[in-house]
């Protein structure tokens, strides 16, 4: 068996993959959140609640309707998305006056009141959702046999986060959005409406939260706290990145996933918290964050 | 009186009064809870009421606070006092800690830090071999206070815990009024004036914080005391969140409202339990309806109402 530092091989690509698969939704997560931030000025608490509402949309949409994981990775954030659209509308768009806290606080309490209901119906023991079949088996890659669907989690993350950073950053609408971001009321004066933009960018945040709900679907059980868990190491990871720039959410997430899986391998007994550990580092050395602008 | 203004004396006046009777009405074990709650939301007021920064992670100096006097009293078999007071600076020394690396960061990555932070906290506690795991300390003698009185009576124990609590809320109240209280609202209404000042305000947020994580390991370890169990929940998010809420829905900024707020949420939980999860939706409603339409708190709203300072 091949050996690197030690380790097997396939042991040590295994970890890594696993460390991938969770940097893919610390970077979708951390992405949503910047853009949300960006825009709204608001850390979106409820984000984890999001993210565990699109894996149960999925679910009813299989259990109730029969539609499958591939119509279901569509569905469920388009249905999350107008939930989170309904959501700024009636609700956060009343904070924009207001110190951020405000709306830390109020997210806060959406999440406890989301994940509360879900855990009243569907109780807290977690629910499974099936690999698609097109998914099921591994392939021998030669050096590891990787799972099918892991690695197709990973191919989505990644398509998906560059591609919300192509249209961020290469294209017209992303061009408005972060032209908004730096002076909303000049953007205004040009004609642009400004709190649609607003509305839709939280909704799109929201639909990538979902997203990466119904990549987790067969991963992890789909059950109430599967939000709560990723949320708070994902808030390091954005201390870590700093929210200044969305390629550096993506690489920040991805890289984060990898040292934790890699830890993993090494020194198991620290993997829960290394992300904590590297977070105070970079308070240390560097407090805006890796990709962060000064204050 | 002792520093407050004429209103807030009256105030005072009628919670010392509900103090003394409220154990021959009710169930002293509840007023403990209460007062327990009360004493942590006072000491997380402190630093969000008066300094402006957004803890997200007091659980840590709760629960830090708890298993560390738990544990001495389980197995060093401590005097009471010297068990709480272990707890107290437990969580000072933590806060001390966190708080060197919390303060770089203001605002809303304040909040996250502290939060992920005390996340932390909360693995190792999984993790650590003393506290443990998922079964926690349980089973805490209340041992004896002073050598000579014994705890085991609930009436006996509900004294020392108010004696606690008024001990706390007093020191909160004096270092508010302080000179040093002065500098940190003048840092929360305006920092880079109060650096222009000449002020070193990170010694000054750094010494708020370590105080009131000082006072929640104080909470924490009394808690410990009454109910003999420190668990994974005393430094588990949802302890932070709850103790934000507290201080939110009684009054942010106010000396009474923590205390009010303490009431009010520990009096939900006690007659919602049979509600299981549903406790979670009414809170985090009351998160929300406090956030959108009653910023003040009730005892704000009172203060407000009547042109009053509470």
């Amino acid at each position: 068996m091949m050996m690197i530092f030690g380790i097997p091989a396939p042991l040590l690509f295994g970890q890594l993959l696993l460390g991938l698969i969770n940097g893919a939704f610390y970077a979708m997560l951390s992405l949503g959140l910047a853009v949300i931030f960006g825009m709204l000025n608001i850390i979106n608490f409820a984000h984890g609640a999001l993210f565990m509402m699109g894996a149960f949309v999925a679910w009813i949409l299989l259990d109730q309707f029969g539609i499958g994981y591939f119509p279901a990775l569509i569905l469920a954030p388009l249905i999350v998305g107008i939930f989170g659209v309904f959501l700024e509308r009636t609700i956060i768009s009343r904070l924009y006056k207001l110190d951020h806290l405000y709306g830390l606080l109020l997210t806060f309490g959406l999440s406890l009141v989301i994940e509360g209901l879900f855990r009243n119906a569907y109780g807290s023991s977690g629910l499974p959702y099936r690999i698609p079949d097109v998914l099921q088996g591994a392939t021998n890659l030669g050096f590891m046999y990787m799972p099918n669907y892991r690695g197709w989690v990973v191919l989505a993350a990644l398509v998906v986060c560059l591609s919300t950073w192509a249209i961020i950053e290469k294209t017209s609408l992303g061009a408005t959005l972060r032209a908004a971001t730096e002076n909303a009321p000049l953007v205004q004066a040009f004609g642009v409406n400004v709190p649609r933009v607003i509305t839709l960018t939280y909704g799109a945040g929201v639909a990538l939260a979902a997203f990466a709900g119904v990549l987790a679907a067969p991963i992890y059980s789909v059950n109430p706290n599967m939000g709560s868990n990723f949320i708070n190491t994902v808030f390091a990871v954005v201390v870590i990145g700093g929210m200044g720039s969305i390629l550096g959410s993506i690489v920040t997430g991805f890289g984060l996933g990898v040292v934790e899986g890699l830890t993993k391998v090494f020194y198991p007994q620290a993997s829960a918290t290394v992300v904590f550990l590297v977070m105070i580092i970079i308070l240390l050395a560097r407090p805006r964050g890796l990709f962060g602008k000064a204050a | 009186m002792l520093g407050f203004t004429r209103s807030q004396s009256y105030a005072f006046l009628v919670m010392l009064v509900l103090i003394a009777v409220g154990p021959f009405v009710l169930y002293p074990v509840f007023l403990m809870r209460v007062l327990c709650a009360a004493l942590f939301a006072c000491a997380f007021n402190l630093m969000l009421g008066y300094v402006g920064l957004l803890s997200f992670g007091h659980a840590a100096f709760f629960g830090m606070g708890s298993y560390v006097t738990a544990w001495t009293m389980k197995f060093w078999h401590l005097d009471a006092s010297f068990a709480i007071a272990l707890g107290g600076l437990t969580g000072a020394a933590l806060g001390l800690v966190l708080g060197y690396l919390a303060i770089r960061r203001s605002g809303i990555y304040f909040a996250m830090i502290t939060l992920a932070l005390a996340q932390m906290v909360y693995f190792f506690c999984l993790e650590a071999p003393f506290t443990g795991g998922e079964d926690g300390i349980q089973q805490v003698p209340r041992g004896y206070l002073f050598g000579f009185i014994d705890l085991s009576n609930d009436m006996t124990m509900y004294w020392v815990v108010a004696a606690v609590f008024l001990g706390g809320f007093l020191l909160i109240h004096r270092i508010i009024h302080s000179p040093f209280g002065q500098v940190l609202k003048g840092i929360r209404e305006n920092e880079p004036r109060a650096t222009s000042l000449g002020y070193r305000t990170d010694d000054y947020k750094l010494i708020a914080f370590v105080l009131s994580c000082g006072l929640s390991g104080l909470a924490g370890g009394t808690k410990a005391l009454v109910f003999g169990i420190a668990t994974l929940t005393d430094v588990h998010y949802s302890t932070s969140g709850e103790v934000v809420l507290t201080t939110l829905l009684g009054g942010l900024g106010t000396v009474f409202g923590p205390a009010m707020g303490a009431l009010i949420v520990t009096s939900m939980e006690n007659y919602l339990a049979q509600a299981g999860a549903w406790v979670t939706v009414i809170q985090g409603a009351i998160f929300m309806i406090c956030v959108l339409a009653f910023r003040r708190g009730v005892i704000g709203e009172i203060a407000n109402w009547r042109k009053l300072t509470l």
